[in-house]
């Protein structure tokens, strides 16, 4: 019974993702794409921790703690990028 | 019995306010809007999520990990929307206005 939620829960989130990055792709400017990406990041990073509580294993959350840090620093990278552009 | 109502009422609420932040990204109309919505909803669906899974994995070892992986997202996602609304305000995006209000 608590499986199934989590493959719910996993469902939805992939089919979220997919409209998150529905905004990377149509977004006017760089920073719509910026929001697009963060949010697809974060549930990206929802989905890993779940597979590691479905499957028992602690090793998905050390990727997933090496995960969010990546992504931070990504963001965090392309908007400085864009800040010296000009 | 409580703990499993608990737990549902916290994966539905992670399930709900992401849909919502994810149908704001893509229909509200201007930059600081659509960040407003992945800020709020995207942090508490996904924070929602995590307690969640704590609550349903209960004293182990993974409860500590998933705890410190909370703590983290919930420290770097506002800060990295604040970069982004930080970087378009910088480059001189004005926020939107309806096109009937008087200026």
């Amino acid at each position: 019974m608590n499986l199934l939620i989590l493959d719910v829960v996993i469902f939805v989130l992939i089919a979220i993702s997919v409209l998150s990055m529905i905004r990377v792709i149509i977004g006017p400017t760089h920073e719509d794409r910026l929001i697009g990406l963060n949010l697809a990041v974060s549930q990206v990073l929802a989905i890993l921790v779940i597979t590691a509580v479905k499957f028992d294993r602690s090793i998905y959350l050390d990727v997933a703690l090496v995960y969010a840090i990546l992504g931070f620093l990504g963001i965090l990278a392309i908007a400085r990028y864009l800040g010296g552009q000009k | 019995m409580i703990l499993k109502i608990i737990i549902y009422v916290f994966f539905a609420m992670g399930i709900f306010f992401g849909i919502l932040g994810n149908v704001g990204v893509l229909k509200f109309p201007d930059i600081y809007t659509r960040l407003q919505a992945s800020s709020k909803c995207g942090v508490t669906s996904v924070v929602s999520i995590f307690i969640a899974l704590m609550l349903l994995k209960g004293f182990t070892p993974i409860t500590a990990r998933i705890l410190v992986i909370t703590l983290f997202f919930l420290i770097t996602s506002p800060v990295s929307s604040h970069i982004i609304g930080r970087r378009a305000w910088e480059e001189g995006i004005l926020p939107w206005r309806k096109k009937s209000s008087p200026k």
